[in-house]
């Protein structure tokens, strides 16, 4: 395929420096820059010509946190997670332990300037600005179902493009099998960073997960930018995987020939493995992984029974043929 | 310290322990836990914490009459607050079974509603796998299980006339088990968190404190009856 304007993202420049903005806004008409902790929500010349208007009216999306999206063919019948529950429940233990903390406290995360280093294993190590990231595609809106290893679960419309198109313009190299995932790893920003845990935050994928089309390069969720406790202002979201493999606030990708190291996996290696799929017949030592309390717009969370690869077996069973997923759970 | 006074104290007692239950409850009435993302979750650590606190509370009584005999009446509350552990022990054993388990509760009070209550029982046929499986196979759950077990051996000899017919030995053998229980929960506590979370640590200090000032006292207590019981030396007259 020939190279495309849109398949350069910044101009290529050494890793010691940072894709100066200039360079990529000369091929763009300007764009509006909003408050602190808001994307750039207009695209460039390409985009505005190519993405409709989806701009809601609804008092929920405020004008400076909204995102220009796409609707995508990826969707579930469940019902969905209402917006407070799923910015108001989380896990991002840099900001406390409880589920309330991050909500609490993620107002600290700076999220402009932000860059993502991409090295190891690529033809060229480089490091990339977000907003020529979040540029790059079109952002599609993706309504994922998405577990947590604790067995409760949402369902939520994710605003992204696949991973796949990153990994491609990283060019990795042929000896590249794995992608490792880091976050932002930043004491002032985390007063709260709790003791105990080997800090930064490392997750990470097979090639071939991290190509399927279902892997998700995530900027946004119900239209807007990602509130801090979500992983503003870039995470992916891997909906066949337990939540925790879904990093967030990512400033490194890298390229590796072996299994990256991953946080939780090194913390408790039998509690939490590396593929950590979502399977009913896998139970966690402590509790099982059969059920799963569904939040949603009732009260109280319903307890369903989980499904084989969160319901994504279809599109990724595929990848674990022939691969024992009790020993590689 | 009067009788008035005694009748007086334990009312308010009363009320202080029922505040965090009611407190529960105005949040379900005002729409408040309805906001939460997984209020089951929140009921459920609501009530294993408040059965922790009012445990150790129960569990600081005794060190803490020992510092004065002025203040040695605080005995005479032991048994409520202890109750009171047990009440809200009991809240979080319901919870997990009537909330946690998928036991539907919705569809169970709407049947009792319409007449037909073989509901609840159907529910609970529906849950009774799970909840057996967890049983067989989580230990926080048993050590959780175990812990409640004590405390409902302990509530239901807990009136007077119960300890009378047991006799005052071996009542106060029986009731010695409330330290098991403490260790029990705080063990339970440590067995349900995520690996490296640490909340528990506070409730365990304490109760460590709580057992050390036994364990001090009991061995001081010992240490003084050898020094009493040995003879005086002898004097001899001439």
């Amino acid at each position: 395929m020939p190279s495309r304007k849109s398949d350069r993202l910044g101009s290529v420049i050494p890793s010691s420096e940072i894709t100066p903005k200039e360079t990529f806004d000369k091929h763009r008409q300007s764009r509006r820059r909003f408050l602190t902790g808001a994307a750039a929500a207009g695209a460039g010349a390409l985009a505005a010509t190519r993405i409709p208007d989806l701009l809601r009216s609804s008092d929920e999306v405020h004008a400076a946190t909204q995102l220009q999206v796409v609707p995508s063919k990826y969707t579930v019948p469940d019902a969905q997670t209402p917006i407070n529950k799923a910015t108001n429940y989380n896990n991002f233990y840099e900001f406390g332990t409880d589920k309330s903390d991050p909500a609490h406290h993620a107002h600290t995360l700076i999220t402009r300037p932000w860059t993502v280093k991409i090295d190891g294993l690529v033809k060229k190590p480089q490091t990339l600005d977000i907003d020529a990231i979040m540029s790059y595609r079109p952002v599609e809106s993706r309504v994922y179902r998405h577990r947590c290893v604790e067995a409760w679960s949402m369902v939520i419309p994710w605003d992204g493009y696949s991973l796949s198109e990153l990994i491609n313009f990283c060019e990795p190299l042929p000896s590249a099998k794995y992608v490792e995932f880091t976050t932002l790893l930043n004491r002032k920003q985390m007063p709260d960073l709790p003791g105990g845990f080997d800090w930064p935050y490392t997750e990470g994928l097979r090639m071939d997960e991290a190509m399927n089309p279902l892997a998700l390069l995530t900027f946004g969720c119900y239209g807007q930018v990602l509130p801090n406790q979500n992983g503003a202002p870039i995470r992916v979201v891997l909906p066949w995987k337990y939540g925790f493999k879904s990093c967030k606030s990512i400033v490194k990708i890298s390229f590796t020939a072996k299994q990256p190291h991953t946080l939780w996996n090194e913390m408790a290696p039998n509690e939490y493995g590396f593929y950590s799929n979502v399977n009913p017949k896998v139970d966690h030592p402590r509790w099982s992984q059969a059920h799963e309390r569904r939040i949603d717009s009732s009260t109280f969370p319903r307890t369903i029974p989980t499904q084989m690869f969160n319901g994504y077996g279809d599109q990724v069973a595929g990848l674990y043929a022939g691969m024992d997923l009790k020993k590689f759970y | 310290m009067s009788k008035h006074l005694i009748i007086a104290l334990k009312f308010v007692l009363h009320l202080l322990c029922l505040a965090p239950f009611a407190y529960l409850l105005h949040l379900y009435g005002n729409g408040t836990l309805a906001l939460n993302p997984d209020p089951v979750n929140y009921i459920t650590h609501f009530t294993g914490n408040w059965t922790l606190y009012i445990l150790l509370a129960t569990l600081a009584i005794t060190p803490l009459r020992r510092l004065s005999p002025r203040i040695g009446f605080l005995v005479r509350f032991r048994r409520l607050i202890g109750l009171y552990a047990f009440f809200y022990a009991t809240l979080h054993l319901a919870t997990y079974i009537f909330l946690f388990s998928g036991y539907d509760i919705v569809t169970a009070f709407a049947s009792v509603r319409t007449g037909h209550p073989g509901e609840i029982v159907t529910q609970w046929k529906f849950i009774w796998p799970s909840i057996a499986d967890d049983l067989l196979k989580r230990r926080f759950i048993q050590v959780g299980l175990f812990a409640w077990l004590i405390l409902f051996a302990l509530a239901v000899t807990s009136p007077a006339f119960i300890m009378r017919a047991m006799g005052g030995k071996n009542w106060q053998r029986l009731h010695r088990l409330i330290y098991v229980a403490a260790i029990a929960g705080v063990i339970h506590f440590w067995w349900l968190v995520k690996t490296g979370v640490r909340t528990p640590w506070k409730d365990t200090v304490i109760l460590a404190i709580l057992l050390l000032a036994r364990i001090t006292y009991a061995v001081l207590k010992r240490r003084h009856k050898r020094v009493s019981a040995s003879p005086p030396p002898v004097i001899s007259r001439v």
